[in-house]
């Protein structure tokens, strides 16, 4: 073992370790560091007295400051609504048919619907409410309604949505399903399409079409009317124009007839739902917001 | 000087500065130090303390869980799909935990009371969310909508990463085990009666099936919802998980709710 150890550091003196010649200084800690130790201890004696804290028999220490979670949450969204207290009065009770003639109540009503719709109504319709093509789920920007595109009809439908079981007003149309319950032959299936195709004018079998015009008449036009350009009041869809809902090929068609469809919208009334449900004023906003995207109704 | 039996201070040990060192109670520390055992004993000691004041309060305080009415035991075709979720790891990316603040509740509704994931074992509250919340989930979307969404999330919603499901769909399930599963939450605590445990298997299939006789199974779970969830003939998966995701939420009435401020 050396005897000839150097350090700058005399005055530190060592700990008095010692392995294999190597020592270890005593330094002590530097003044900084200790006194943020002791802070973090004074701090968190008076986080204990401020805050809720030690759990006793009956419930935690309240904290002098009194705070509660649920509390701020209450209270913030308190104050978002007193904020807006006016305009959503406005909006609750608004003659929707009307409200485009106040500008300030219509855009307060548009830019909240927009939000409302991208947290609820997107998933669905699409983020920019073009639905999904063929795929069941209605496209919003086109001036095509399955039940109705005038303001207070799309209110409607929000507040009730089509055939659930949340809202006993919900829209309620069914299409009986032609070929799975027998009441059409698959060949009588076949020149049906071809005449469904025939009436937006698509490309179609002329024989077939003529064949399928009788059983048209018999089977869907109480529904789809005569010239098939549906009926909102029921919600039968418009089968003369260039829309599909489920697809407008032969085979969309045909399988369309076989089975039938059957959409669904869920209630978005907050009485419809245990939570997270919409208030009259925002019933009334997204359907702002649908209605300027694109209808002229 | 020294007391015997303690560490002897080296001679040269000095205090801060050129200040001479002085023996201090903080000094005693160095027994700790020096003796392995007896600081694994009281790291310990303080860390058994810590837990025990912040856990065992939460087995005796009466408010820890509130009541709130509505709340039930998930039927046994909810408990399966459940299963599924966990299976599946979707706790990964989707949360069930609506936390208190003014943005969440906005978006996903009344934010989550400790009573409404008392049945869950394991809870499924997450912290990551690299999908949206479910703890409400259920009824915002219509069956067909899951259906598709599980199968091919990008075909209803583009921008979307999460991964296809399609498999759920095709795998059809047996009431084989489902007692079993309703047995193992009961014997965790979930308290089932041996009624529903007696007639767990058929509760599982008449769920599944709108013309069923399902009168006693709405009876013995409130709210339950039958319907062929997938609109596809027997049970798959998919019935499971989207008759777990369509009551997600959804037992607790908010209207005749009142949130007690202080807790």
């Amino acid at each position: 073992m050396s005897n000839d150890t150097k350090h700058n550091d005399a005055d530190v003196g060592t700990t008095g370790h010692e392995w294999d010649g190597i020592e270890e200084l005593n330094n002590p800690m530097p003044r900084w560091w200790v006194w943020c130790f002791y802070l973090t201890i004074i701090w968190g004696i008076g986080y204990a007295i401020a805050y809720p804290a030690w759990p006793l028999i009956n419930g935690a220490t309240k904290g002098l400051l009194g705070y509660s979670t649920r509390a701020e949450v209450a209270r913030d969204i308190a104050r978002v609504d007193a904020a807006n207290a006016d305009l959503v009065d406005r909006l609750t009770t608004v003659d929707l048919t009307t409200i485009r003639d106040d500008a300030e109540l219509h855009g307060f009503a548009v830019n909240a619907g927009a939000s409302i719709f991208a947290a609820n109504c997107s998933q669905c319709h699409g983020r920019g409410a073009a639905g999904v093509q063929a795929g069941g789920y209605p496209n919003l920007l086109d001036d095509a309604w399955l039940w109705g595109g005038e303001i207070e009809d799309i209110a409607f439908t929000v507040t009730h949505g089509i055939r659930n079981e949340q809202s006993p007003d919900s829209r309620y149309s069914q299409m009986p399903a032609f070929g799975k319950d027998g009441l059409l032959m698959d060949d009588e299936i076949e020149s049906l399409a071809h005449f469904v195709l025939s009436l937006s004018g698509r490309d179609h079998d002329a024989d077939l079409a003529s064949e399928g015009a009788p059983l048209f008449m018999d089977n869907c036009a109480a529904c789809h009317g005569d010239a098939g350009e549906g009926m909102i009041e029921i919600g039968a869809p418009n089968l003369s124009d260039a829309i599909w809902l489920y697809g407008g090929s032969f085979d969309d068609i045909t399988t369309s007839i076989h089975n039938a469809r059957f959409g669904v919208m869920p209630a978005w009334a907050e009485e419809f739902r245990a939570a997270g449900g919409l208030t009259p004023a925002e019933v009334n906003a997204v359907a702002a917001y649908v209605h300027q995207l694109g209808s002229t109704q | 000087m020294e007391k015997p039996g303690k560490p002897a201070m080296p001679a040269n040990a000095t205090g801060v500065g050129d200040r001479p060192r002085k023996r201090t109670f903080l000094d005693k520390h160095q027994i700790i130090e020096r003796n392995a055992s007896l600081l694994l004993v009281g790291s310990l000691l303080v860390v058994s303390i810590g837990g025990i004041v912040e856990i065992a309060p939460l087995f005796y305080l009466e408010n820890t869980i509130e009541e709130v009415e509505g709340m039930r035991p998930y039927s046994p075709l909810e408990l399966t799909g459940r299963e599924i979720y966990v299976r599946e790891g979707c706790y990964t990316c989707h949360s069930q935990m609506i936390r208190p603040m003014r943005d969440e509740v906005e978006r996903y509704g009344h934010y989550s009371l400790a009573a409404e994931s008392m049945y869950d074992h394991p809870h499924q509250w997450g912290s990551k969310r690299t999908g949206p919340d479910l703890a409400r989930v259920g009824g915002r979307y219509s069956d067909a909508w899951h259906v598709d969404h599980l199968k091919d999330p990008q075909s209803v919603v583009p921008e979307s990463i999460m991964p296809p499901y399609a498999y759920l769909a095709d795998t059809m399930i047996t009431a084989e085990y489902t007692q079993d599963l309703v047995k193992a939450h009961a014997a965790v605590g979930v308290p089932y009666t041996d009624e529903m445990i007696e007639n767990a298997a058929a509760d599982f299939i008449a769920q599944a099936d709108p013309f069923s006789d399902w009168d006693d199974l709405v009876e013995r779970y409130p709210g339950a919802q039958v319907r062929n969830f997938d609109d596809a003939p027997g049970i798959s998966e998919m019935d499971a998980l989207v008759a777990y995701l369509q009551m997600l939420g959804t037992l607790v009435d908010f209207s005749t709710f009142t949130p007690v401020a202080s807790r």
